[in-house]
């Protein structure tokens, strides 16, 4: 089976000489919900804008579900949705008329039901005959997915599509996302909340300069890169780390009352039982202890950071 | 073909012109309204027949031509324009279109508005004054002919023009002069003969003198000609649009 998207070595340089995109290869599976992360200016919107049709690759190709995106663009346009970033709409005219434009732009026949269908999902449907311009933010924000979803995409792209929504309709629109993957649409995401990310995705990208510098598994990436800290908090506040502890990883809070200390949540050995054991054979009473686990932000932040790094040496 | 992109295009956009109608229709009518009462009921009554045609009869294939031009070429670089300048074009461009359906739909949408204008400049004439089609079939082709030609320019101009000033520039500054000095208010067998010669370099004079033709039968240049010179130019902007479609021209970074 040919992947969703298949993306080969796609560079773009843009005419003010700004790369954008550098080598960049990347195989989203059938199904799946990829979230792609990355600072701001990192080419995530370029890279969706070159898939979908808006922006033109300086090199590479892309297929969609085997179907080079220019030589066969109908097939393959027909199969993707989109969900820019920047809320456009037509002002003047009604949720429904600007659903129905949409339908018919990408090949579909007239279908009222369908349309219902969506704008109901999207709590859209009590403003069907509104004018686009006397709807809040939010509402917009759902009119740009109904319309991406009037044309029953089996892939669809949605760049930052919670930008700027309050919670509650940001869960609403996690509660779609969710529907339509079980529905069979494969799904890549851009999204600035890593709590969207973590929520959501099966697997994910971080894009930094233009460069993809890690697909993973959501799950294997916060094991492999998560990191757990024991917290202990102590009766009696110490001036330093004792020597006798010196072979473990511990630092000591600024007023001295908390001991922290970091392991690999995956090794065999964590080490603990042993930290405790010596904290007793010490005489270091602590009164309570608890543990973290690193969230994704953890990871995607250190990332980001550790690429800096590197990329100043 | 994805024709359900054509009609989904087209729909959208006559609606736009119904939901503006003053502005889409009835200002053009009332400005060229305007042109017949000065020129051809009150000027007109005290100037001399050309080609033995009254005046006021004369000018009027020249002002539809007018508005025609003008409104051709507004309606459809608004059209496009718009929903560049909103972002909305986003849509038109990652769908599984071709520049054939992305140009038919607007600018099959522009001209039907331009048609239905210069049948209604047409009737209201009527009212002010006394004139014949002597060849009605021709007329409607050279009035669709024209509007088709002049939608697609203006297409052109919509995708080229990057603010509201460019896409004012070329209409006034150039298609307003040309259509004033392509025989709209006369014949240029009128003109001293250095400037006979010098006209024949504005296209309009063919589309003015053609249209004129298929009223009273009589032409300023060939009707051919005017017929060829009309469809060169047609040729010349649906390759234009192919090549902006191709390269994404003012479309795609």
């Amino acid at each position: 089976m040919q992947p969703a998207i298949s993306i080969q070595n796609l560079g773009k340089s843009y005419a003010t000489g700004h790369v954008a995109l550098k080598n960049v290869s990347l195989d989203i599976q059938h199904g799946e919900i990829f979230a792609l992360l990355g600072p701001n200016g990192a080419g995530k919107t370029t890279l969706i804008g070159i898939v979908c049709g808006l922006v033109n690759a300086t090199s590479g190709s892309v297929y969609a579900d085997g179907h080079d995106i220019r030589k066969d663009f109908r097939v393959a346009r027909s199969m993707i949705g989109l969900v820019p970033q920047e809320i456009a709409t037509d002002s003047f005219e009604t949720v429904w008329d600007t659903s129905c434009l949409s339908r018919g732009l990408f090949g579909k026949a007239p279908n009222p039901a369908h349309i219902e269908k969506v704008l109901r999902a999207l709590s859209l449907w009590d403003k069907k005959d509104s004018m686009i311009r006397t709807l809040s933010g939010g509402m917009k924000r759902r009119v740009m997915i109904a319309k991406a979803l009037s044309h029953e995409p089996t892939i669809l792209f949605l760049d930052e599509p919670t930008a700027g929504v309050d919670v509650e309709l940001r869960r609403d629109m996690w509660q779609v996302v969710r529907d339509l993957r079980a529905g069979g649409v494969t799904i890549i995401l851009t999204t600035h909340y890593i709590e969207e990310a973590e929520e959501m995705a099966d697997r994910i990208g971080v894009i930094r300069k233009g460069e993809l510098i890690l697909v993973e598994e959501k799950s294997a990436l916060m094991r492999k890169l998560g990191q757990k800290q024991l917290c202990l908090r102590l009766k009696a506040p110490l001036e330093a780390v004792p020597e006798a502890l010196s072979d473990y990883a511990l630092t000591l809070s600024a007023d001295g009352n908390q001991l922290i200390y970091r392991f690999d949540a995956q090794a065999d050995e964590t080490g603990i039982a042993a930290l405790l054991r010596r904290l007793g054979e010490q005489g270091i009473d602590f009164k309570e202890l608890q543990s973290d686990q690193s969230s994704l932000e953890d990871i995607f932040v250190s990332l980001i950071h550790e690429e800096s790094k590197e990329h100043a040496r | 073909m994805n024709f359900h992109a054509i009609r989904a295009i087209y729909r959208f956009e006559m609606h736009r012109t119904f939901r503006t109608l003053t502005q889409s229709i009835a200002s053009p009518v009332l400005s060229t309204s305007l042109y017949f009462i000065v020129f051809g009921a009150a000027i007109g009554s005290r100037m001399g027949a050309i080609d033995g045609i009254s005046y006021g009869a004369f000018i009027i294939p020249g002002l539809i031509m007018l508005s025609l031009l003008n409104e051709s070429i507004s309606n459809a670089s608004f059209a496009i324009y718009l929903p560049k300048w909103t972002g909305t074009i986003y849509e038109v461009l990652s769908a599984p279109v071709s520049f054939v359906e992305v140009m038919v739909g607007y600018v099959g949408a522009a001209a039907t508005k331009s048609v239905i204008l210069g049948v209604l400049i047409l009737c209201t004439a009527r009212i002010f004054v006394d004139y014949s089609i002597e060849h009605p079939v021709w007329m409607l082709f050279f009035l669709v002919l024209t509007a088709v030609t002049f939608s697609l320019f203006g297409f052109i101009i919509g995708i080229w023009a990057d603010n509201f000033e460019k896409l004012q520039v070329i209409p006034l500054m150039i298609v307003t002069p040309l259509t004033f000095l392509g025989g709209s208010f006369y014949s240029i067998s009128m003109l001293p003969p250095i400037w006979q010669k010098i006209t024949l370099f504005n296209p309009v004079v063919y589309l003015i003198s053609g249209f004129r033709w298929s009223f009273y039968g009589v032409a300023d240049v060939n009707v051919v000609v005017c017929i060829g010179v009309i469809v060169a130019f047609l040729v010349v902007c649906v390759a234009t649009v192919w090549w902006i479609f191709r390269t994404g021209y003012r479309l795609k970074p």
